[in-house]
């Protein structure tokens, strides 16, 4: 009957995307039986957000070639089905619930099964991340048809084959923003003008050059939408430019004729499921604060990929998410159900925001474990340090950090077994004052 | 010819409508908007005042108190959210403590009952978040806080249900007086009644002045708000109101009644009668007063900013009933602030008037009660498996920040005066009101209004006119 039909899985990973594909493959891999895993994922096809973005540049690290999104998660997508891993799609997860006896209760429903649970013993959390919306922003102005974000728009132009406006200007330079900017010029669209609130791009360096300047689409930096205009549909917005405390300089103001506008600033994860089961999140990243083995403060409950923290290459996601499922695995096994009585914290400075993971068990630790991390400014001649306790162990000097490139160093575990009374880790960046830049 | 015809669905129009349905009576309501409560009716505070405020003898005063009365019973009869939560009215200055007495004694002498003043622990414990340099607070336990969309959609549904006639898109150009009542012109087409009721909202003078020489003068005064994320909704749990001070009329800070926080509104007076765009000084104002009040005001957490018009009317009150040389003209003007929380007794009040105008008998018939969409989100596990067992559209969610279901969204098209916008969607179920703010399920639930309503994508709008989502397909 149907919504009766409660089941069992070892292995429950919500989310279909690359996190999700990957982390399935990582626990299969690591000796759990395709059939005891189950991908959840809400959409009708597995790929998740990959699904709409056509352009490519995917996948260079992981397989030393330049594919579009479908068909780098068409890879991950046919790797789970040779393994024979189920899915549930069209489904979303309702609520997971910790058990005190450490089972989880997955409430999910659909349509053709209605609502049930379904009961792990392990949790991979794969959820992705969402936009931050024009409200968050608080722009002021009317309220009109035509105010998009970047991902949005997207969805219309790629999956339903329909323009969302003839005239844009895009706030923000996030990734999404930038491709969104070359996608709505090559079908016939005019990009009026990518203004950027700070004064360095959050986009990847290549999209800022293969998407704007090889169209002449015009970056103005530190530049921000002060105001919408149209009653029914966007007829303009006023731009203007902003000071260091990130404040409209009055004077600057322009007024650009539009029917669109983009939103591109910044990924918010998606973490209600998180938050609701009771795993504690990073104010930073606003995703769970996890171990070496990406594990969450529930034992047995683990996050990858973007609803974890924000990527900017997919690559990343599919090794971070590979992980997460052995960890999973692992912990099934019931190789790792002891948490080590003191793991070793990774403390940030200077300007690095913060580090995932941001816990350490050594013995649970890759034999080469890799921290990634992000800066909150841009450094030119930055100097990257890591210290055990007060002692520097790794230097290593960069010409030029920015926000939007995520950073990464790896820690040798027989570092760590040898170093001894290690308390803590910090990783710190310092290096000169950016140069300011308004336009290019 | 009609007996009644009602300018404006808004919710006081709506109430008035609801009355009248009644009564063995022929009455239409014309809409300029494509859907009912798209002007004032959609962006307030969503307060019920338990009507302290108002001076004693004024419309305003009666009208207050009886709808506060009537807001619970009608909200259990036409199935709407509607919370006692109680308000404070709080007092930053010793100096300003003899406002705070007026105000009580003046609440005394309306009517309003429970009305005490708080201060100290006892203030502390109602409210924890309180900032620290208030002394006093006005208590008033009958303050409330409802559902402004899912007050006047209940109305209205409830109205059509009973025969009422809505034309929606219809606007009102001109109304010209005959022999046995009026001719009511509008784009399309003459509707003539013998009784008119101008519920018209920040154009209620327009049409009262089309009529009579006794002019009105509504002023829009804009209200800004800033909308917060449910993960702030329990900053504070009464409705938070300031005395006015040096630096101007308070703002409020409430709940909402789906666990929201509004902070808001500010007032400005305008020209525009359509000018419901936010400003820069406008939102920052409300950030800065409402951070009087309480403490940490999570400035992160915003969802989205709006702002609404007032209808304000020289005489500071409101203006309900017969206009005096223009027999068979009723005003529903001027109906600002508590307007929301009078709606069901001004729906009383005009009933009574077009009876002693045109008598008429009681329907033996008339639906009086009215069930709302079904909610996924605030239903209970074994609820939400029996409506999916009964219609699987009900397990497919649409709106995930909100958990709305293609069950609900369908129902809110296909029910009475059903949606037809991406905005009438999101007013009656939710959908897109959440903290990604239609990001994800735009797309979605403008696929499902085509789909029912056997339109094209392209032609769905996010509130009718010119507000099309799209610009054609690609290439064109």
């Amino acid at each position: 009957m149907r919504g009766s039909m409660d089941r069992k899985a070892d292995i429950v990973i919500v989310g279909g995307g690359p996190a999700g594909l990957a982390a399935a493959a990582g626990a299969c891999r690591e000796g759990i039986r395709a059939d005891r895993i189950c991908i959840v994922e809400r959409d009708g096809e597995l790929g998740g957000i990959l699904n709409q973005c056509i352009h490519n540049g995917f996948g260079l690290h992981t397989f030393k070639e330049e594919l579009t999104g479908p068909e780098y998660a068409a890879r991950y997508i046919e790797q789970a089905e040779e393994m024979g891993i189920p899915c549930l799609l069209h489904t979303i997860v309702a609520d997971i619930q910790a058990e005190a006896d450490g089972r989880k209760r997955i409430t999910v429903m659909n349509r053709s099964d209605g609502m049930f649970t379904i009961e792990a013993q392990a949790v991979i959390l794969a959820m992705g991340c969402r936009e931050r919306p024009r409200g968050a922003l608080n722009i002021p102005g009317y309220r009109p048809a035509g105010i998009y974000s970047a991902g949005t728009a997207q969805h219309y132009v790629n999956i339903e084959g329909r323009m969302p406006g003839k005239e844009a200007v895009i706030l923000g330079s996030g990734d999404i923003g930038l491709i969104m900017a070359r996608r709505m010029t090559l079908e016939g669209a005019k990009v009026k003008l990518v203004a950027e609130l700070m004064p360095y791009s959050g986009g990847l360096k290549r999209n800022i050059v293969q998407c704007l300047d090889d169209y002449g689409i015009p970056l103005k930096l530190s530049h921000t939408v002060v105001d919408i205009d149209g009653k029914e549909r966007v007829e303009g917005v006023t731009v203007a430019e902003v000071d260091q405390n990130r404040r409209p300089i009055p004077g600057t103001e322009e007024y650009i004729r539009c029917d669109t506008l983009l939103l591109s600033c910044g990924l918010i994860p998606e973490n209600e499921l998180s938050s609701g089961m009771g795993v504690e999140l990073n104010p930073v990243t606003s995703g769970p604060v996890v171990n070496e083995s990406l594990e969450t403060n529930i034992p047995g409950v683990f996050a990858c990929g973007n609803v974890l923290h924000v990527h900017d290459l997919v690559d990343y996601v599919s090794e971070e998410a590979e992980n997460a499922g052995k960890n999973a695995a692992a912990y099934v096994k019931g190789i790792r159900n002891e948490t080590e009585k003191d793991p070793v914290a990774i403390r940030c400075e200077g300007g690095v925001r913060y580090t995932v993971p941001s816990l350490v068990r050594v013995a649970y630790m890759q034999e080469e474990q890799t921290i990634r991390f992000r800066v909150g400014d841009v450094y030119q001649n930055a100097c990257l340090t890591v210290r055990f306790n007060d002692e520097i162990v790794m230097k290593i000097n960069k010409r030029v950090m920015a926000p939007g490139e995520m950073e990464q160093i790896k820690l040798k575990k027989s570092k760590l077994e040898e170093f001894e009374g290690l308390r803590e880790i910090t990783v710190c960046v310092e290096g000169e004052e950016p140069k300011q830049q308004t336009s290019r | 010819m009609y007996d009644v015809v009602i300018i404006g669905a808004g919710v006081s129009g709506c109430a008035v409508a609801r009355e009248l349905s009644a009564y063995k009576r022929k009455v239409a309501v014309l809409e300029s908007a494509c859907d009912i409560g798209e002007g004032t009716s959609k962006a307030n505070s969503g307060i019920v005042h338990a009507g302290y405020d108002a001076k004693p003898g004024t419309q305003k005063a009666v009208l207050n108190l009886r709808g506060n009365i009537l807001m619970e019973n009608l909200s259990r009869q036409l199935d709407f959210s509607f919370q006692r939560n109680g308000s404070l009215v709080l007092c930053f200055e010793e100096a300003d403590r003899g406002k705070l007495e007026e105000l009580l004694e003046r609440g005394r002498k309306n009517g309003v009952e429970g009305l005490r003043i708080v201060e100290g622990e006892e203030l502390a414990g109602l409210e924890p978040n309180l900032s620290r340099q208030i002394i006093a607070a006005l208590y008033a336990p009958t303050g409330g806080i409802v559902c402004p969309f899912g007050l006047t959609v209940a109305l209205a549904e409830n109205a059509a249900v009973n025969g009422v006639e809505f034309h929606l898109d219809t606007k009102v150009d001109k109304i010209i007086k005959i022999e046995d009542g009026y001719r009511v012109e509008t784009e399309k087409g003459e509707f003539s009644a013998k009784v008119v009721v101008n519920a018209a909202g920040v154009y209620a003078d327009v049409f009262h002045n089309m009529v009579s020489s006794h002019k009105l003068h509504i002023t829009p005064r804009k209200g800004e708000y800033c909308l917060f994320d449910k993960t702030a909704g329990r900053h504070v749990s009464h409705t938070v109101f300031q005395l006015p001070t040096k630096y101007g009329k308070g703002v409020l800070v409430t709940p909402t009644v789906h666990g929201n926080l509004l902070v808001g509104p500010t007032a400005e007076d305008i020209v525009d009668k359509e000018g419901v765009n936010t400003t820069a000084q406008g939102l920052e104002a409300v950030l800065e007063r409402g951070a009087m009040s309480v403490g940490h005001l999570p400035a992160g957490k915003i969802i989205t900013s709006f702002a609404g018009l007032r209808a304000h009317e020289d005489g500071n009150d409101f203006v309900i009933g017969e206009a005096e040389d223009a027999e068979g003209f009723i005003d529903v003007a001027g109906i600002e602030s508590p307007g929301l929380t009078c709606a069901p007794a001004i729906g009383e009040y005009v009933a009574g008037i077009v009876q002693k105008i045109l008598p008429a008998e009681r329907k033996e018939d008339f639906i009086k009660e009215r069930k709302g969409i079904f909610s996924m989100a605030e239903a209970k596990d074994g609820e939400r498996r029996e409506k999916i067992l009964e219609n699987p559209a009900y397990a497919n969610v649409v709106c995930r920040c909100e958990l709305v279901t293609e069950g609900e969204i369908m129902d809110s098209i296909h029910r009475p005066l059903g949606a037809t916008t991406l905005d009438g969607v999101k007013r009656r179920t939710r959908a897109g009101m959440g903290r990604c703010q239609s990001g994800f399920c735009s797309p979605k639930v403008a696929e499902i209004l085509a789909r029912e309503l056997g339109k094209d994508i392209g032609e769905i709008t996010k509130a009718g006119g010119k507000s099309v989502l799209l610009a054609g397909k690609e290439k064109e």
